[in-house]
């Protein structure tokens, strides 16, 4: 192995232990297990994001739709349909891809700009719908009445509704199952497509990438991602809330994205700790704390706009 | 039923008001600067507050005619500042900038005058109804749309007969093109910038006296004044104007018969136009996919 790729597979191998080792390493640091299973969740919808900003160049702000959808389609699924937490996951899924499949066709001539517009406004009618049919969702208390459900191998049976570290390790296999997918698709003939859509999308087309077929299938991936983590987390708190597909929920991933670095595969992961942990911490000392957020994330645009993980893999190329 | 019809036909027709004006402060920025801002809505806050501020000492009508100005100043303060260092860059860098500078207005706000809302009072002559038959047509709403339709007005004149107005067009349509012919486009766009969101503080006095004051009221109007500019066609103002309308009547004509739809239905006819028309109403032909 080269240096580079010594490196690279140290690295890999750190963010990995420390993952597997989360609810060991993170309560004597005053965590707790159920914070770490955030970090995750959230995490891997602003990686869900990032695989279609970052390595597309375009950026959706209606992606809590997705997840959102996600969310309502795991709970409802787990309401009145199955008792088996994985089945529910992949309606959820389900829900938030095609969504996004169909949505994406209507949104991918747009670019810039007014990509994101048009995202954001449809985003926001999913927002509604979930919010205005009370009937089935709840409405503004958003969907109760449900439980994730302890894994059922036939012969074993594992707790993950009341062992909160059993649960942290079914979302963190999910996870992996899902990074694993983008990181595949990144490598594959269609990845290195998208990220020539990205640096150059006029080069690319007389190149013959079939450019709006391209980004509609990253859309399209991306939404199924996002709805897998939207899932994750009406299973965290077995509950789906209205808010989930506001876009201000989209901003707060897009945050995560864009402070941990867009354009690096581990950075909206990083954005993400960042993000949940001044959360955590910073709404318990005062209520505007979200104009921290906000005043960070504008220094970050303003001096960093290659996030953190770029710019500490700039400082060490420098 | 007629009485229902006329009252919610009035009562869109003065929200889409509203929202026309929101959406061209929004508009002449996103046209000229590329620049989608999400702060649009903490400026009209800003605007609404500054009036609430001062109105002690110089009267509603003063509050009027100061507030815009001087959010302007704060608009012009915030460009310079902010936005200007991001204009080489990719565009979505100064959306990104304004998603996160609204964080920071709305708390702010929140600090200096308190999370509780503050009512408005108007001059009494404005807040009666003007006929018991029409008893929604409160002088006021109707002072608000004569505000909106001067202010429409002006605008549109400076942008066809002053020098700058026609320069801000150009721009709009070529800004390389009108910097190599020797015009100062950083002054032009700081210009452009503050016209905007003089706009939007104008739109905070006049929300306020309708419907008082909260922090957060900025971002529910935010998302009508966006689909008014997507519905009526990105580039063009008047587009614009058709589009902020159109929803206005759309949302107060299905509040009357599927009241639950009549926040949906302004995106559903978002949804319409851009299957059927996706340059929208008025929108110059690509505009949108740049």
């Amino acid at each position: 192995m080269s240096g580079e790729q010594t490196r690279k597979f140290v690295v890999l191998a750190a963010i990995w232990l420390a993952l597997i080792f989360a609810p060991y390493w993170i309560v004597p640091l005053g965590g707790y297990t159920a914070l770490a299973t955030r970090v995750l969740v959230l995490g891997l919808a602003a990686m869900s994001l990032n695989f279609l900003l970052g390595f597309t160049g375009v950026l959706s702000f209606g992606h809590a739709a997705y997840f959102g959808l996600g969310a309502y389609g795991t709970g409802l699924a787990l309401k009145f349909m199955t008792g088996s937490t994985p089945l529910s996951l992949v309606m959820g899924m389900l829900l938030g891809g095609v969504a996004g499949g169909l949505l994406g066709a209507l949104i991918v001539r747009r670019r810039g700009v007014y990509f994101a517009m048009v995202t954001i406004a449809f985003g926001q009618v999913f927002y509604y719908i979930a919010f205005q049919w009370s009937s089935l969702t709840g409405g503004d208390d958003g969907l109760r009445g449900f439980s994730r459900q302890p894994l059922d191998f036939g012969f074993f049976q594992i707790d993950i509704l009341s062992n909160t570290n059993y649960f942290y390790y079914f979302v963190l296999a999910c996870f992996a199952l899902a990074v694993a997918a983008m990181g595949i698709i990144l490598r594959s003939p269609f990845g290195r497509g998208m990220i020539a859509i990205r640096e150059n999308e006029r080069r690319a087309r007389f190149l013959g990438v079939p450019i709006e077929r391209h980004i509609w299938i990253a859309f399209t991936l991306s939404c199924f991602f996002i709805a897998l983590a939207g899932g994750l987390y009406a299973l965290v708190n077995n509950f789906a809330d209205p808010k989930g597909l506001h876009y201000s929920q989209s901003g707060d991933f897009v945050m995560m994205a864009v402070m941990g670095g867009m354009r690096t595969f581990w950075g909206p992961l990083l954005g993400a700790v960042v993000f949940v942990v001044l959360q955590d911490y910073l709404s318990s000392v005062t209520i505007n704390w979200m104009s921290f957020v906000g005043m960070l994330f504008v220094l970050v645009v303003l001096f960093f706009p290659r996030g953190l993980l770029g710019f500490i893999r700039r400082k060490r190329e420098a | 039923m007629t009485q229902l019809l006329l009252f919610n036909i009035t009562n869109g027709l003065i929200i889409g008001a509203f929202y026309v004006l929101m959406a061209l402060g929004l508009s002449l920025i996103l046209n000229l600067s590329n620049v989608i801002n999400f702060a649009h809505g903490g400026f009209l806050v800003l605007g609404g507050y500054i009036a609430y501020t001062i109105t002690p000492y110089v009267g509603f009508w003063g509050g009027l005619l100061i507030a815009p100005p001087l959010t302007a100043l704060i608009g012009l303060t915030v460009e310079r500042i902010l936005i200007r260092p991001l204009y080489g860059r990719d565009p979505l860098y100064s959306l990104l900038l304004t998603f996160g500078l609204a964080f920071i207005i709305e708390d702010g706000t929140r600090f200096i005058w308190g999370a509780q809302g503050k009512p408005v009072t108007v001059p009494a002559f404005l807040a009666k109804p003007l006929s018991i038959d029409f008893f929604f047509i409160t002088g006021y709403r109707l002072f608000m749309v004569a505000v909106v339709a001067v202010t429409v007005t002006l605008l549109f004149a400076f942008l066809r007969y002053t020098r700058i107005g026609v320069r801000i067009r150009a721009g709009t349509l070529d800004l390389e093109t009108v910097s190599a012919l020797g015009i100062n486009v950083r002054a032009l766009r700081s210009l452009n910038f503050a016209a905007g969101i003089f706009l939007a503080g104008l739109s905070g006095v006049l929300a306020a006296g309708q419907l008082g004051l909260e922090p957060t009221m900025g971002t529910g109007l935010l998302m009508p004044s966006f689909i008014a500019i997507i519905v009526g066609g990105v580039g063009s103002l008047t587009g614009t104007l058709l589009g902020g309308l159109l929803i206005g009547v759309a949302s107060g004509l299905t509040a009357v018969f599927f009241p639950a739809a009549s926040e949906a239905v302004i995106y559903v006819m978002m949804a319409v136009v851009l299957l059927i028309r996706p340059r929208g109403l008025l929108g110059e032909e690509g505009m949108m996919s740049t």
